[in-house]
């Protein structure tokens, strides 16, 4: 007798879908979700993350905004101190500068301002990053100027998994979180059941993605896959590298972090926005300041160049790929103990 | 006694009459947006003009079916396609003189090229090679803008920059219905009026901001309506009626330049193709609408008039088509090639003079250069 076996729990979904899944389970647990931007109605956003939304909920409670970013930020502002939940939208990085006044001047430091009597429970998804042959002022990486200001989360995922579950918790958060989407992973897959329960990631929390002796690899958002993909390169050449993603820049997982440094002795951080200001000086330096007699080499940095985000012809240059990763970690010098 | 019986009892004096800073009656726009074409005014418009007027929107149709049809072969990134909509830009470029400066949005790449610009050179931002194609200054042209409205405020500088040096120059600065939302635009319409500043606000009000209905945009009035808080006139065009829209410009650029201040102009216009190729405009869209416009198109218009008056025979439609093909074909054939790219560039006009990480940062993409075509040359070697 034959039996038929069981069809998989899992299909292919790809992140936009599982943030989509996330503002949609967000919004039918908790009437005070409101999901506010420019398109996010009928078009469902112009990556097609709110698709559904404005029909299952309502205009009300998924509402196409004028188009002005003060605006949008501005109004869900006041939506919060009366009690909403409001998710907005921006719809590129670089859109987002307009909306810098309400964020930093208010949506930051409400709390503080009113001595914890009017929380921020706001959260502010920002499509970030390059990679996708956008034009200019559509590839922006703006982590730093969130990460700068205090009374902000700043939450990046990397996964379909973290997607979902890291959406969720920013969504339940009654401070503010900017929720970076990296945007060239919008349509990476992954095996994921949209129906089975899924899990809610605490922000804040980085994970090791792949283990090793040699040397540590700290990233976060774009810039994972690169290097997943430099550390399977490096594998050939004998090299045990650990990838570390910290989903969360602010707060910082320290521990884990630094409990992998301490492992390998070495680390280099990856990201794509500047290096020259940029948050792998930060993280250099709470790594130092950590494992500093754990440390074979100095904390190296791969970084996109300190330019304006260049033309989509040139972007592959800017963009820090596997080679630039795998001669950084040749600069460690660990070879010399191996 | 209650506080209310001692209110009772104190009578304040009234305030200084109040008098309106300006008349809004002469600003208010006409309640129909303004037409020449099909009307009695048409009889005057030059018939020289209205033939060139012709060949420009003929010859910006086919530019903006060419760049499409790129988009389709990867040539380029992408195109917010203006088809609909040539009236407005081919009018934008020709109110304007040439010591005066347009400022264009992503979606006037025709307005840019009426303007003279050499066509590839003004897709530059739109293949991806480089983030502007010419020089602003040479051609007082200034970059086409991505984020909405922030070029606004530009433009009124710079009119204010050049009335200051004494200097008879006008901005025409474009905007579309979306973008008048953004506090930009406020903040560039309330300083222009109270600069009393010589620029002209081009609204080419499409019906849409990507998916998002004009109606759920504003509740104003009419856009050109805006212009009355402001202390500025406000015009309501056909944005279709090349002759109108010509008319109404010219007479804005006209104001600017002897010191009237600036002028709103709204262009009640229909986009008729998707926002861009990377649009799906059924989504927030039907087909009857888009059809519903095409008996409006901005050059059957003209055409019609153009045969009325015996101003157009077959003769000029062929040899309009034809320069139009001409110039199309050129389009085609050079945007068919790849660019030169040099990836140094990168570091090149970052700072008047480079900075020390940006030496160091050039250093390195060049040795990875070096390394992969020393890489790409053994390759070679070994499979000859
Ligand atoms: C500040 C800013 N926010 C958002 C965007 C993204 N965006 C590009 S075009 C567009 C719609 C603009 O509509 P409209 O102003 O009506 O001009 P149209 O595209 O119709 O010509 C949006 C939202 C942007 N470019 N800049």
């Amino acid at each position: 007798m034959t039996t038929v076996a069981a069809k998989p729990a899992t299909k292919p979904a790809t992140m936009a879908q599982a943030l989509g899944r996330a503002l949609r389970d967000s919004m039918a647990e908790d009437p005070s979700v409101h999901v506010l931007g420019e398109d996010v109605g009928a078009l469902g956003g112009v990556f097609r993350v709110t698709d559904g939304l404005a029909e299952e909920f309502g205009e009300d409670r998924c509402t196409d905004t004028p188009l002005a970013e003060a605006g949008i930020l501005g109004t869900a502002v006041g939506m919060a101190m009366y009690g909403l939940r409001p998710v907005v939208e921006m719809q590129f990085d670089a859109f987002a500068y307009p909306a810098f006044e309400q964020l930093i001047s208010h949506v930051a430091r409400m709390r503080n301002r009113t001595r914890g009597a009017m929380p921020m429970p706001i959260t502010v998804r920002v499509p970030y990053g390059g990679g996708i042959g956008g034009v200019e002022h559509h590839s922006d990486s703006s982590e730093a100027y969130y990460m700068a200001t205090p009374g902000l989360h700043v939450v990046t995922p990397a996964t379909v998994a973290d997607a979902y579950g890291l959406l969720r918790a920013s969504i339940a958060s009654d401070d503010p979180v900017v929720f970076l989407e990296p945007k060239r992973l919008y349509w990476s897959k992954a095996d994921w059941n949209p129906d089975a329960p899924q899990a809610v990631e605490p922000i804040g929390r980085a994970v090791v993605r792949r283990p090793g002796r040699s040397a540590t690899l700290i990233t976060y958002g774009p810039s994972l896959p690169v290097c997943l993909e430099a550390a399977e390169a490096a594998r050939a050449e004998g090299w045990g590298l650990e990838v570390v993603d910290l989903r969360s820049l602010v707060p910082f997982d320290d521990e884990t972090v630094a409990a992998s440094v301490r492992r390998t002795g070495r680390a280099v951080v990856v990201h794509e926005s500047g290096g020259f200001g940029g948050p792998g000086g930060e993280i250099a330096a709470r790594v130092t300041e950590r494992c500093f007699h754990h440390l074979e080499a100095p904390v190296l940095r791969v970084a996109g160049f300190d330019i304006p985000y260049p033309p989509p012809m040139l972007e592959k240059h800017h963009l820090p790929g596997v080679d630039r990763i795998l001669d950084a970690v040749a600069r460690l010098q660990w070879e010399a103990e191996n | 006694m209650t506080v209310m019986e001692q209110r009772g009892a104190y009578r304040p004096t009234p305030p200084p009459a109040w008098q309106p800073r300006t008349d809004p009656a002469p600003l208010l726009p006409d309640a129909e947006p303004y037409r020449v074409l099909g009307t009695e005014a048409a009889a005057k418009a030059d018939p020289g003009l209205l033939r060139r007027l012709y060949a420009e929107l003929v010859r910006g149709r086919r530019y903006n079916t060419q760049a499409t049809a790129l988009t389709k072969q990867g040539r380029l990134a992408v195109y917010p396609s203006s088809t609909g909509q040539e009236a407005c830009e081919v009018a934008a470029a020709l109110a304007l003189k040439e010591r005066d400066w347009l400022f264009p949005s992503y979606r006037d790449t025709l307005a840019v090229v009426a303007r003279g610009l050499d066509p590839v050179s003004a897709l530059t931002l739109l293949r991806g090679d480089w983030h502007t194609g010419y020089d602003p200054r040479e051609h007082r042209v200034a970059p086409l803008c991505t984020p909405l409205a922030t070029q606004l405020p530009h433009a009124v500088g710079l009119a204010h920059a050049a009335r200051l040096k004494g200097d008879d120059v006008v901005a025409l600065a474009m905007v579309g219905d979306g973008g008048t939302s953004e506090g930009d635009f406020h903040e560039a319409l309330n300083f222009a009026a109270v600069w009393q500043a010589p620029v002209v606000f081009l609204v080419q009000n499409n019906g849409f901001a990507i998916s998002v209905p004009l109606a759920k945009q504003t509740a104003a009035p009419s856009l050109a309506h805006k212009a009355v808080g402001y202390g500025m006139p406000g015009r309501l065009v056909d944005g279709n009626d090349a002759a109108a829209m010509h008319e109404v410009l010219s007479e804005a650029v006209a104001r600017a330049r002897e010191g009237g201040g600036p002028t709103l102009v709204e262009a009640v216009t229909y986009r008729m193709e998707a926002h861009t190729n990377a649009d799906d405009a059924t989504r927030y869209r039907r087909d009857a609408e888009v059809d519903a416009w095409r008996d409006h198109d901005p050059i059957l218009l003209l055409e019609r008039e153009l045969t009325e008056r015996g101003l157009l025979d077959d003769d000029i439609r062929r040899q309009v088509a034809q320069d139009a093909e001409t110039m199309a074909a050129d389009l085609r054939e050079r945007m068919n090639q790849d660019p030169l790219l040099d990836p140094m560039d990168l570091f090149t006009h970052v700072y008047a003079e480079q900075t020390s990480h940006l030496r160091e940062q050039a250093a390195q993409l060049r040795a990875e250069l070096a390394a992969a075509s020393e890489e790409a040359d053994a390759s070679e070697g070994e499979t000859r």
